[in-house]
Protein backbone atom coordinates (compact mmCIF):
# COMPACT_ATOMS: atom_id res chain seq x y z
CA UNK A 1 0.00 0.00 0.00
CA UNK A 2 1.53 3.53 -0.93
CA UNK A 3 -0.40 7.19 0.65
CA UNK A 4 0.83 9.73 -0.27
CA UNK A 5 2.52 12.78 1.49
CA UNK A 6 3.54 15.88 -0.93
CA UNK A 7 5.62 18.63 0.33
CA UNK A 8 3.79 21.38 -1.30
CA UNK A 9 0.00 21.45 -0.40
CA UNK A 10 -1.66 21.57 -3.88
CA UNK A 11 -4.25 24.74 -4.50
CA UNK A 12 -7.51 23.41 -5.96
CA UNK A 13 -6.79 24.43 -9.80
CA UNK A 14 -2.96 22.09 -9.33
CA UNK A 15 -5.13 18.94 -8.83
CA UNK A 16 -6.10 18.84 -12.27
CA UNK A 17 -2.35 18.94 -13.11
CA UNK A 18 -1.64 22.60 -14.16
CA UNK A 19 -4.44 23.60 -15.56
CA UNK A 20 -3.65 27.64 -14.78
CA UNK A 21 -1.90 30.54 -15.99
CA UNK A 22 1.42 30.12 -16.72
CA UNK A 23 4.16 32.05 -15.23
CA UNK A 24 8.16 31.74 -14.80
CA UNK A 25 8.96 28.71 -12.44
CA UNK A 26 5.65 27.13 -11.99
CA UNK A 27 5.95 23.82 -10.51
CA UNK A 28 3.01 21.12 -11.55
CA UNK A 29 1.53 18.14 -9.70
CA UNK A 30 1.66 14.93 -12.37
CA UNK A 31 -1.29 12.32 -12.52
CA UNK A 32 -0.46 9.21 -11.50
CA UNK A 33 -1.78 5.93 -11.66
CA UNK A 34 0.00 3.44 -8.90
CA UNK A 35 -0.50 -0.36 -9.92
CA UNK A 36 0.39 -2.88 -7.47
CA UNK A 37 1.09 -6.82 -8.61
CA UNK A 38 2.46 -9.82 -7.03
CA UNK A 39 6.10 -8.60 -7.90
CA UNK A 40 5.99 -4.86 -8.05
CA UNK A 41 4.82 -1.99 -7.54
CA UNK A 42 4.35 0.51 -11.09
CA UNK A 43 4.19 4.08 -10.92
CA UNK A 44 2.90 6.05 -14.04
CA UNK A 45 3.16 9.57 -14.66
CA UNK A 46 1.98 11.94 -16.99
CA UNK A 47 5.05 14.31 -17.34
CA UNK A 48 4.81 15.26 -20.86
CA UNK A 49 7.93 17.65 -22.46
CA UNK A 50 10.35 16.74 -20.02
CA UNK A 51 13.72 15.49 -21.27
CA UNK A 52 14.40 11.84 -19.87
CA UNK A 53 17.98 13.09 -19.15
CA UNK A 54 16.36 15.77 -16.97
CA UNK A 55 14.36 13.25 -14.55
CA UNK A 56 15.39 12.54 -11.03
CA UNK A 57 13.76 10.15 -9.32
CA UNK A 58 14.66 9.41 -5.46
CA UNK A 59 13.91 6.57 -3.27
CA UNK A 60 15.21 7.44 0.40
CA UNK A 61 13.83 6.89 3.61
CA UNK A 62 10.67 5.01 2.03
CA UNK A 63 9.53 7.99 -0.21
CA UNK A 64 9.54 8.53 -3.57
CA UNK A 65 10.57 11.56 -5.25
CA UNK A 66 9.98 12.64 -8.59
CA UNK A 67 10.91 15.76 -10.33
CA UNK A 68 10.83 16.37 -14.29
CA UNK A 69 12.16 19.26 -15.65
CA UNK A 70 10.72 20.58 -18.58
CA UNK A 71 12.14 23.59 -20.60
CA UNK A 72 9.22 26.26 -21.78
CA UNK A 73 8.25 25.75 -24.99
CA UNK A 74 7.41 29.14 -26.32
CA UNK A 75 8.91 32.04 -25.39
CA UNK A 76 7.76 34.13 -22.00
CA UNK A 77 5.86 37.24 -23.76
CA UNK A 78 3.95 34.55 -26.07
CA UNK A 79 0.64 36.25 -26.55
CA UNK A 80 -1.92 33.29 -26.34
CA UNK A 81 -5.39 33.34 -27.55
CA UNK A 82 -6.37 30.58 -25.56
CA UNK A 83 -4.45 28.96 -22.65
CA UNK A 84 -5.61 26.65 -20.51
CA UNK A 85 -2.34 25.20 -19.22
CA UNK A 86 0.55 26.04 -17.85
CA UNK A 87 4.20 24.57 -19.01
CA UNK A 88 6.57 23.83 -16.06
CA UNK A 89 8.38 21.28 -13.87
CA UNK A 90 6.41 18.49 -12.43
CA UNK A 91 7.08 17.51 -8.68
CA UNK A 92 5.78 14.83 -6.33
CA UNK A 93 6.16 12.58 -3.87
CA UNK A 94 4.85 9.23 -2.61
CA UNK A 95 5.36 7.55 0.59
CA UNK A 96 5.88 3.59 -0.12
CA UNK A 97 5.33 1.35 3.24
CA UNK A 98 5.65 -2.11 0.81
CA UNK A 99 9.31 -2.97 1.73
CA UNK A 100 10.95 -2.27 -2.16
CA UNK A 101 14.04 -3.85 -3.30
CA UNK A 102 16.03 0.49 -3.81
CA UNK A 103 18.64 -1.12 -5.46
CA UNK A 104 16.28 -2.92 -8.18
CA UNK A 105 14.10 0.51 -9.00
CA UNK A 106 13.90 0.74 -12.61
CA UNK A 107 12.57 4.04 -14.51
CA UNK A 108 11.46 4.62 -18.22
CA UNK A 109 10.06 7.90 -19.78
CA UNK A 110 8.01 7.20 -23.40
CA UNK A 111 5.85 9.68 -25.01
CA UNK A 112 5.44 12.23 -21.76
CA UNK A 113 5.12 8.51 -19.78
CA UNK A 114 7.00 8.24 -16.67
CA UNK A 115 7.55 4.59 -15.76
CA UNK A 116 8.67 3.10 -12.66
CA UNK A 117 9.30 -0.33 -11.94
CA UNK A 118 9.57 -0.90 -7.99
CA UNK A 119 10.34 -4.68 -7.08
CA UNK A 120 9.35 -6.15 -3.82
CA UNK A 121 11.41 -7.41 -1.89
CA UNK A 122 11.44 -11.46 -1.53
CA UNK A 123 10.08 -10.99 1.89
CA UNK A 124 6.97 -8.92 0.89
CA UNK A 125 6.18 -11.28 -1.96
CA UNK A 126 2.94 -13.58 -1.64
CA UNK A 127 4.27 -17.27 -1.15
CA UNK A 128 2.07 -20.03 -1.79
CA UNK A 129 2.81 -22.42 1.65
CA UNK A 130 2.12 -25.93 0.31
CA UNK A 131 0.13 -28.25 2.97
CA UNK A 132 1.62 -31.45 3.62
CA UNK A 133 -1.04 -34.18 5.08
CA UNK A 134 0.53 -36.55 7.18
CA UNK B 1 -21.32 24.93 -44.28
CA UNK B 2 -21.13 21.75 -43.07
CA UNK B 3 -21.11 20.98 -39.29
CA UNK B 4 -20.59 17.87 -37.17
CA UNK B 5 -21.17 17.68 -33.74
CA UNK B 6 -18.76 15.32 -31.75
CA UNK B 7 -20.41 16.18 -28.33
CA UNK B 8 -21.98 13.60 -26.32
CA UNK B 9 -25.39 13.05 -26.34
CA UNK B 10 -26.33 14.54 -23.16
CA UNK B 11 -28.61 17.50 -22.67
CA UNK B 12 -26.24 19.76 -20.83
CA UNK B 13 -23.44 18.76 -23.38
CA UNK B 14 -25.71 19.83 -26.14
CA UNK B 15 -27.05 23.05 -24.88
CA UNK B 16 -22.97 24.10 -23.54
CA UNK B 17 -22.38 23.59 -27.28
CA UNK B 18 -25.26 25.35 -28.45
CA UNK B 19 -24.40 28.81 -26.27
CA UNK B 20 -20.63 28.01 -27.30
CA UNK B 21 -21.55 28.52 -30.85
CA UNK B 22 -23.89 31.36 -30.18
CA UNK B 23 -21.87 33.37 -28.29
CA UNK B 24 -18.30 32.56 -30.76
CA UNK B 25 -20.58 34.19 -33.58
CA UNK B 26 -21.02 37.53 -31.79
CA UNK B 27 -17.71 37.73 -29.85
CA UNK B 28 -15.93 35.63 -32.69
CA UNK B 29 -14.10 33.81 -29.55
CA UNK B 30 -13.59 30.24 -29.06
CA UNK B 31 -15.60 28.19 -27.02
CA UNK B 32 -14.11 27.35 -23.46
CA UNK B 33 -11.93 30.03 -23.65
CA UNK B 34 -15.04 32.09 -21.30
CA UNK B 35 -16.46 29.50 -19.52
CA UNK B 36 -15.17 30.16 -15.91
CA UNK B 37 -14.23 26.74 -14.48
CA UNK B 38 -14.55 25.10 -17.64
CA UNK B 39 -12.61 22.38 -17.72
CA UNK B 40 -12.49 20.92 -21.12
CA UNK B 41 -10.44 18.31 -22.20
CA UNK B 42 -8.26 17.72 -23.77
CA UNK B 43 -6.66 21.41 -22.70
CA UNK B 44 -5.26 23.41 -25.03
CA UNK B 45 -3.37 26.62 -25.79
CA UNK B 46 -3.81 28.81 -28.92
CA UNK B 47 -1.43 31.38 -29.80
CA UNK B 48 -1.03 33.08 -33.33
CA UNK B 49 2.16 33.83 -35.07
CA UNK B 50 2.65 35.74 -38.42
CA UNK B 51 1.85 33.22 -40.47
CA UNK B 52 -0.23 30.66 -38.57
CA UNK B 53 -2.08 29.41 -35.78
CA UNK B 54 -0.74 27.09 -33.54
CA UNK B 55 -2.41 24.95 -31.06
CA UNK B 56 -0.94 22.75 -28.33
CA UNK B 57 -1.68 20.43 -26.22
CA UNK B 58 -0.32 17.47 -24.26
CA UNK B 59 -1.41 13.91 -24.50
CA UNK B 60 1.71 11.84 -22.54
CA UNK B 61 0.90 8.08 -23.40
CA UNK B 62 -0.75 8.61 -26.91
CA UNK B 63 0.24 7.44 -30.13
CA UNK B 64 -0.36 9.47 -33.60
CA UNK B 65 -3.25 6.50 -34.65
CA UNK B 66 -5.47 7.68 -31.16
CA UNK B 67 -4.98 11.20 -32.74
CA UNK B 68 -7.76 12.56 -34.80
CA UNK B 69 -7.55 15.95 -36.22
CA UNK B 70 -9.40 17.81 -38.90
CA UNK B 71 -10.21 21.49 -39.87
CA UNK B 72 -13.74 22.59 -40.93
CA UNK B 73 -15.80 25.23 -41.75
CA UNK B 74 -13.07 27.42 -39.58
CA UNK B 75 -13.16 25.03 -37.01
CA UNK B 76 -10.71 22.79 -35.66
CA UNK B 77 -12.10 19.12 -34.32
CA UNK B 78 -9.97 17.22 -32.20
CA UNK B 79 -10.37 13.88 -30.56
CA UNK B 80 -7.80 12.48 -28.46
CA UNK B 81 -8.72 8.29 -27.40
CA UNK B 82 -6.87 7.08 -24.28
CA UNK B 83 -7.94 3.64 -24.21
CA UNK B 84 -8.47 1.86 -20.99
CA UNK B 85 -5.44 -0.67 -20.39
CA UNK B 86 -7.08 -3.86 -19.03
CA UNK B 87 -4.34 -5.76 -16.58
CA UNK B 88 -4.84 -9.53 -14.86
CA UNK B 89 -3.49 -9.76 -11.36
CA UNK B 90 -3.38 -6.11 -10.45
CA UNK B 91 -4.59 -3.85 -7.52
CA UNK B 92 -4.81 0.32 -8.71
CA UNK B 93 -4.05 2.08 -5.24
CA UNK B 94 -4.47 5.19 -7.20
CA UNK B 95 -6.08 5.81 -10.61
CA UNK B 96 -5.90 9.48 -11.91
CA UNK B 97 -4.64 9.42 -15.24
CA UNK B 98 -7.23 9.95 -18.03
CA UNK B 99 -9.48 7.31 -19.86
CA UNK B 100 -11.71 7.75 -22.27
CA UNK B 101 -12.24 10.02 -25.45
CA UNK B 102 -11.71 13.34 -25.37
CA UNK B 103 -12.99 15.73 -28.25
CA UNK B 104 -13.29 19.28 -28.72
CA UNK B 105 -14.14 21.79 -31.27
CA UNK B 106 -12.29 25.20 -31.48
CA UNK B 107 -13.51 28.43 -33.95
CA UNK B 108 -10.26 28.77 -35.14
CA UNK B 109 -9.79 32.96 -35.15
CA UNK B 110 -8.46 33.16 -38.55
CA UNK B 111 -8.83 31.83 -41.95
CA UNK B 112 -6.86 28.77 -42.46
CA UNK B 113 -5.35 26.89 -45.31
CA UNK B 114 -6.87 23.51 -44.37
CA UNK B 115 -4.82 21.52 -46.84
CA UNK B 116 -1.50 22.60 -45.32
CA UNK B 117 -2.23 21.96 -41.86
CA UNK B 118 0.13 20.19 -40.17
CA UNK B 119 0.86 18.18 -36.94
CA UNK B 120 3.85 16.75 -34.38
CA UNK B 121 3.28 14.61 -31.52
CA UNK B 122 6.68 14.82 -29.86
CA UNK B 123 7.56 13.79 -26.09
CA UNK B 124 3.43 13.62 -25.20
CA UNK B 125 3.00 17.15 -26.75
CA UNK B 126 1.00 17.77 -29.57
CA UNK B 127 1.50 20.81 -32.09
CA UNK B 128 -0.84 21.44 -34.67
CA UNK B 129 0.58 24.10 -37.05
CA UNK B 130 -2.55 25.82 -39.04
CA UNK B 131 -0.73 28.34 -41.57
CA UNK B 132 -3.07 30.82 -42.44
CA UNK B 133 -4.66 31.53 -45.83
CA UNK B 134 -2.87 34.18 -47.89
CA UNK B 135 -6.21 36.69 -47.28
CA UNK B 136 -5.86 36.60 -43.15
CA UNK B 137 -1.61 37.26 -43.28
CA UNK B 138 -1.44 41.01 -42.34
CA UNK B 139 -0.65 43.01 -44.76
CA UNK B 140 1.31 46.39 -45.03
CA UNK B 141 -0.27 48.85 -47.02
CA UNK B 142 1.80 51.52 -48.33
CA UNK B 143 1.04 55.44 -48.05
CA UNK B 144 1.76 57.02 -51.43
CA UNK B 145 1.75 60.78 -50.67
CA UNK B 146 -0.42 62.78 -53.68
CA UNK B 147 0.74 66.18 -54.02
Amino acid sequence: MSTESNLTKPSAEEEASGVEQTRSGRCYRPSVDILENEDELTVLADVPGAAADRIDVKFEEGTLAIHARVEPRQPEDTSYAIQEYGVGDYYRTFRVSEAVDAGKITAEYNEGVLILHLPKTEATKPRKIAVKSP
Amino acid sequence: MVFRSFYPRQPLGQLRHEMDRLLSGFFAQPPGSWLAGGREQPAVNVWDTQDALKVELEAPGVKKDQVDISVVGGELSLRVERPEVEQEGVTYHRRERPVGTFTRVLRLPADVDAGKVQAELAGGVLTITLPKAESAKPRKIKVKAVS
